[in-house]
């Protein structure tokens, strides 16, 4: 472990050999293999991996809050020179308190529901024995670092009364208010929207360089980690395969891992048409299972024998580029697991669509208001091809997609299927219908009774939508298991004892029981890891080349959503903003609301476009604003037509539908500036 | 907390299969479990074998009236002179026939409404849970005496009633259980299927909702022995010349304000709630293992 240099005395976090276990049932599972890191003052390090690697684990053992069957078996934990594991209780306490934060995935579950915002933060200042009034001042002055517009009033207000990015701010302060030594990150912006995501980036940024303050940021997120880190650790299985600095290993991999991981993100510019997204085979080892050579040789396409038995020593393949691979001069050489070319059919849009919504709309009842999820919403989708569905969270993209298909009924509008008006009710609908149309849900977890085993699952499905039993079913039932490559060992498995690619892939087989028409992914990768993502999109893209299946993909990942989709439709609070072709959609000009969406995704190609910020949190439905309804965080706002005429959704150029007051061509002209290689669609 | 701690410890998903043996695994290393099968195991047993354990006849009159505890009759003897010991040994039967078979009447109604009125929200909801509160506002024994004098005292009615009056606490739980469950994608599912609402509410939802209908199975057994205490104590639960607990009770609790027959009362008393203590703990024991 002597080759990754330290500078002594300087570095705010230092691991050395750290070995963490779980007992379980009596045995010692490894966690952690001999992690060893350092973050410098100053310095934010990234930890990047998959879940299930044990990166949460490695957070919570720098505080000292494993769970009660996680101990630390050997390795050192300094926390700006300060060994952890000798501190005595009350010690520790001290050493929470002021010299390390964490700010956790989920803002909401972090601060106490019945306490006000302002007792809370200056409960921080208190137990620094800060006195009552002075806290609350400081409380002020901390919600003011970091841009809370109005800390006054968001003091006196209940966690539940902010959003979700305030809310995270608020944790950002309470973490930042000791000016702690080292500032733990775990996935904070996970559960955010693009758009918000984006501003609390921002904000961690810009507060880091501002207080030098060292940071530990873990996330799944590649893009993020380019964006907010300096040097970035790769965790596999509890190991640090790679580690370097940001740029050079993003742009130089040099371990299989990273390589594949790096391969399996839809790139800018790759579309369906362009081939499959690559994948990485296999699965990660179980916690605990004995790894005598190298962590990742069971999924690597170059392994050799020497990787199953010998440990790679960690390898500088540059300044402060280190890889655990014997084989680090070759990673790059990784084979694909599949080959690119996939034919798809042509989406021939000279016939009638196959599904047309008309004029789509839905108010909800609220406590004596009326909601109005979406407003006159008119689309068409043709067969074998694929709408994409984008927006923030509140924009109506579920109730779109659980309206087609009938789980509630619109108040408005229709939703024509093959030229037929459909029943607004699923109890309305004849069973035809209802085969036509079927979904595949963001969580499997959820979509999959897991009190019923997989056969039973299917085999219902089946009998409901094709009308098959007995053998026929059964002999239907492996056709489909084979079709979403779901191995037959698994038939009598419940959902539970499934991996979540693994759960996607049945509730797909689910959705395709009855040879549907059109499916609705309503997120379905979003819950899944990025290698795990890769192969379910593939599947996806396959049954659509093989069954010319048409699908509306909602996705808040325009990266996904770019590679799958034929055409994008923009969706805010309920109304269509834009429509169009997706290369029309993202190479521009386009909505400034796509413009700012396009501007929030961290991409790992590149430099990142220029950050549009949109302003405040998405207005209510209950009470949208007048005239454009964007205009209220429009970064490109004309004046008052804005604020007084609603824009029609008229044809910009051909098959592009726009609903914006400004002219194509001087949107064109605007937006010029951002123009990055990228959007010219380069393929690999 | 729990979600996180199985996150970060990695559960891999084959390992959930072990997850349902962990579970089992558990509640045999519950003490509370194992204090309260044990106390309610041993009176299960002297209910079913009391009459060969025993060393006296429960029910044989002697002249030893109301004789202290002794060697001869460790417990003393009551006003009839019947041996107390044996009486206490063996008066759990009565007890232990009715309190479970009123618990099971008042789990399958409560699971029956509950899962109705909780799945399909709305006006049924509205009506059956209206009536529900009403029938809530009552007290269980004004309820309970007003129907064995209308119908008459018998084990089966007591049964009935006991049950009948517990439907509607059960319906709660389990309504409240299946508004959660509800939510989750796989019910829509089902309805995108064309599945029929009995099928989703018996077959989907039902078999994910057994753990709190378990629990509150074993907090209402608690109750019903209590209830069928405190009815038969007050004369209108088991009949003599059956040697229940409550009804010893209720032949001699008069005998306490002279302070020296103690022994009539104390040891039926300790019995009872010794009982209800036992199966408190079983649902205790239960609920921290089945509602992690």
């Amino acid at each position: 472990m002597t080759e990754i240099a330290t500078e002594v005395g300087a570095a705010a976090l230092e691991l050395d050999a750290l070995d963490v276990v779980y007992r379980v049932r009596g045995r010692d599972r490894q966690v952690l293999r001999g992690l060893t890191l350092s973050v410098k003052r100053g310095e934010a390090y990234g930890l990047v991996g998959e879940s299930g690697c044990g990166k949460s684990t490695a957070a919570l053992a720098l505080v000292q809050y494993l769970p009660r069957n996680g101990f630390v078996r050997s390795g050192a934990i300094r926390i700006d020179g300060r060994d952890v594991l000798s501190l005595s209780g009350s010690e520790l306490r001290r050493h929470r308190a002021k010299a390390v934060s964490m700010v956790y995935q989920n803002p909401g579950a972090a601060l106490n529901p019945s306490i006000r915002i302002g007792n809370q933060v200056a409960e921080v200042f208190k137990v620094l024995g800060v006195s009552g009034s002075d806290a609350t001042d400081r409380a002020r002055a901390a919600l003011e670092k970091v841009q809370i517009a109005d800390p006054g009033s968001v003091m006196r207000r209940y966690p539940h009364q902010l959003s979700g990015g305030m809310q995270q701010r608020v944790i950002i302060a309470m973490a930042l208010a000791t000016d702690p030594a080292l500032l733990i990150l775990d996935e904070p912006t996970t559960g955010l929207d693009a758009t918000v995501e984006a501003e609390v980036l921002d904000l961690v940024a810009g507060l880091q360089a501002e207080l030098n303050t060292s940071v530990l940021f873990i996330s799944h997120n590649l893009g993020i980690i380019q964006k907010m880190c300096d040097r970035v650790g790769v965790l596999y299985a509890g190991r640090l395969v790679e580690e370097g600095d940001t740029e050079s290993l993003l742009s130089d991999p040099r371990h299989p891992y990273t390589v594949g991981l790096l391969r399996c993100v839809p790139r800018a510019g790759v579309r369906k048409d362009h081939g499959r997204l690559d994948t990485i085979p296999g699965f990660m080892p179980n916690v605990g299972d004995q790894l005598p050579g190298c962590v990742f040789a069971g999924r690597c396409t170059l392994a050799e024998d020497r990787c199953h038995t010998e440990e790679p020593d960690a390898h500088v393949v540059g300044a402060g580029h280190l890889s655990r691979c014997h084989f680090h001069d070759r990673a790059q050489t990784l084979p694909r697991e599949f080959s690119a070319d996939l034919v798809l059919p042509n989406v021939d849009r000279s016939v009638p669509p196959l599904l047309r919504f008309d004029d789509l709309g839905k108010v909800f009842a609220q406590g004596g208001h009326d909601v109005h999820a979406l407003v006159g919403v008119s689309a068409k989708i043709w067969i074998g091809e694929t709408l994409g569905l984008v927006g923030e969270s509140g924009s109506g993209k579920t109730t779109l997609a659980r309206t087609l298909l009938g789980i509630i009924p619109s108040t408005s509008g229709a939703v024509v299927l093959d030229g037929r008006e459909l029943a607004g009710t699923l109890g309305k609908r004849s069973s035809d219908d209802l085969r036509s149309l079927q979904i595949v849900f963001q969580n499997p977890d959820s979509a999959l009774n897991r009190r019923h085993q997989v056969r039973r699952i299917l085999r219902r499905s089946l009998k409901k939508l094709s009308g098959l039993t007995g053998n026929a079913a059964e002999a239907r039932l492996h056709e489909l298991m084979q079709a979403v490559r779901l191995s037959e060992r698994y038939v009598s498995a419940r959902p539970g004892q499934l991996s979540g690619g693994l759960k996607q892939r049945l509730a797909i087989a689910r959705a395709f029981a009855g040879d549907p028409k059109l499916v609705v992914c309503d997120e379905p990768t979003s819950a899944l890891d990025v290698s795990v993502q890769a192969a379910i999109l593939n599947l996806l893209v396959e049954l659509q080349a093989e069954k010319r299946v048409s699908y509306l993909f909602i996705s808040h990942d325009l990266g996904v959503v770019r590679y799958v989709s034929d055409r994008i439709a923009v969706l805010y609070l309920g109304r269509l903003m834009e429509l169009g072709p997706s290369e029309t959609i993202y190479d521009g000009p386009h909505h400034p609301y796509t413009e700012a969406l396009l501007s929030a995704l961290p991409t790992i190609d590149g430099e990142p476009r220029e950050r549009i910020r949109l302003e405040g949190d998405i207005p209510s439905a209950a009470n949208p604003p007048g005239g454009c309804v964007f205009h209220t965080r429009c970064p490109r706002r004309l004046g008052a037509i804005c604020d007084d005429v609603e824009p029609p959704l008229i044809e910009v150029e051909e098959n592009h539908l726009m609903r914006c007051h400004i002219p194509l061509e001087e949107l064109r002209t605007l937006q010029r500036g951002h123009e990055t290689p990228e959007s010219a669609g380069s393929a690999t | 907390m729990s979600a996180m701690t199985e996150a970060a410890a990695g559960i891999q998903p084959r390992e959930r299969d072990i997850a349902r043996r962990e579970t089992l695994r558990q509640l045999a290393k519950s003490k509370t479990l194992i204090v309260g099968v044990l106390i309610v195991g041993f009176w299960v047993v002297c209910a079913l074998f009391g009459s060969t354990i025993a060393p006296d006849d429960p029910l044989e009159l002697s002249d030893a009236v109301l004789a202290a505890p002794s060697s001869a009759h460790w417990f003393g003897t009551d006003q009839l002179g019947r041996d107390v010991f044996s009486r206490v040994i063996v008066g759990a039967s009565e007890t232990l026939k009715i309190a479970p078979l009123a618990t099971m009447v008042g789990i399958i109604f409560g699971t029956i409404i509950g899962l109705i009125t909780g799945y399909s929200r709305g006006l049924v909801d509205e009506s059956i849970s209206r009536i529900i509160d009403a029938f809530l506002a009552l007290p269980l024994i004004v309820l309970a005496v007003t129907a064995l004098v209308g119908l008459g005292s018998s084990n089966a009615t007591l049964i009935v009633v006991i049950g009948v009056a517990f439907t509607p606490v059960v319906a709660r739980t389990v309504r409240a259980t299946v508004l959660g469950e509800r939510e989750l994608d796989y019910v829509d599912a089902a309805k995108l299927r064309g599945e029929r609402s009995p099928y989703i509410m018996f077959v989907e939802i039902l078999p994910n909702i057994t753990g709190p209908i378990i629990v509150e199975a074993t907090v209402r057994l608690g109750y019903a022995i209590f209830a069928v205490a405190g009815l038969t104590f007050l004369g209108f639960g088991v009949q003599p010349p059956s040697p229940d607990w409550s009804l010893q009770i209720a032949d001699n609790y008069q005998l306490l304000s002279s302070g020296t027959y103690w022994w009539t009362v104390l040891f039926a008393a300790l019995a009872v709630s010794s009982l209800v203590v036992g199966v408190n703990l079983i649902a205790d024991g239960l609920q921290q293992v089945l509602d992690r």
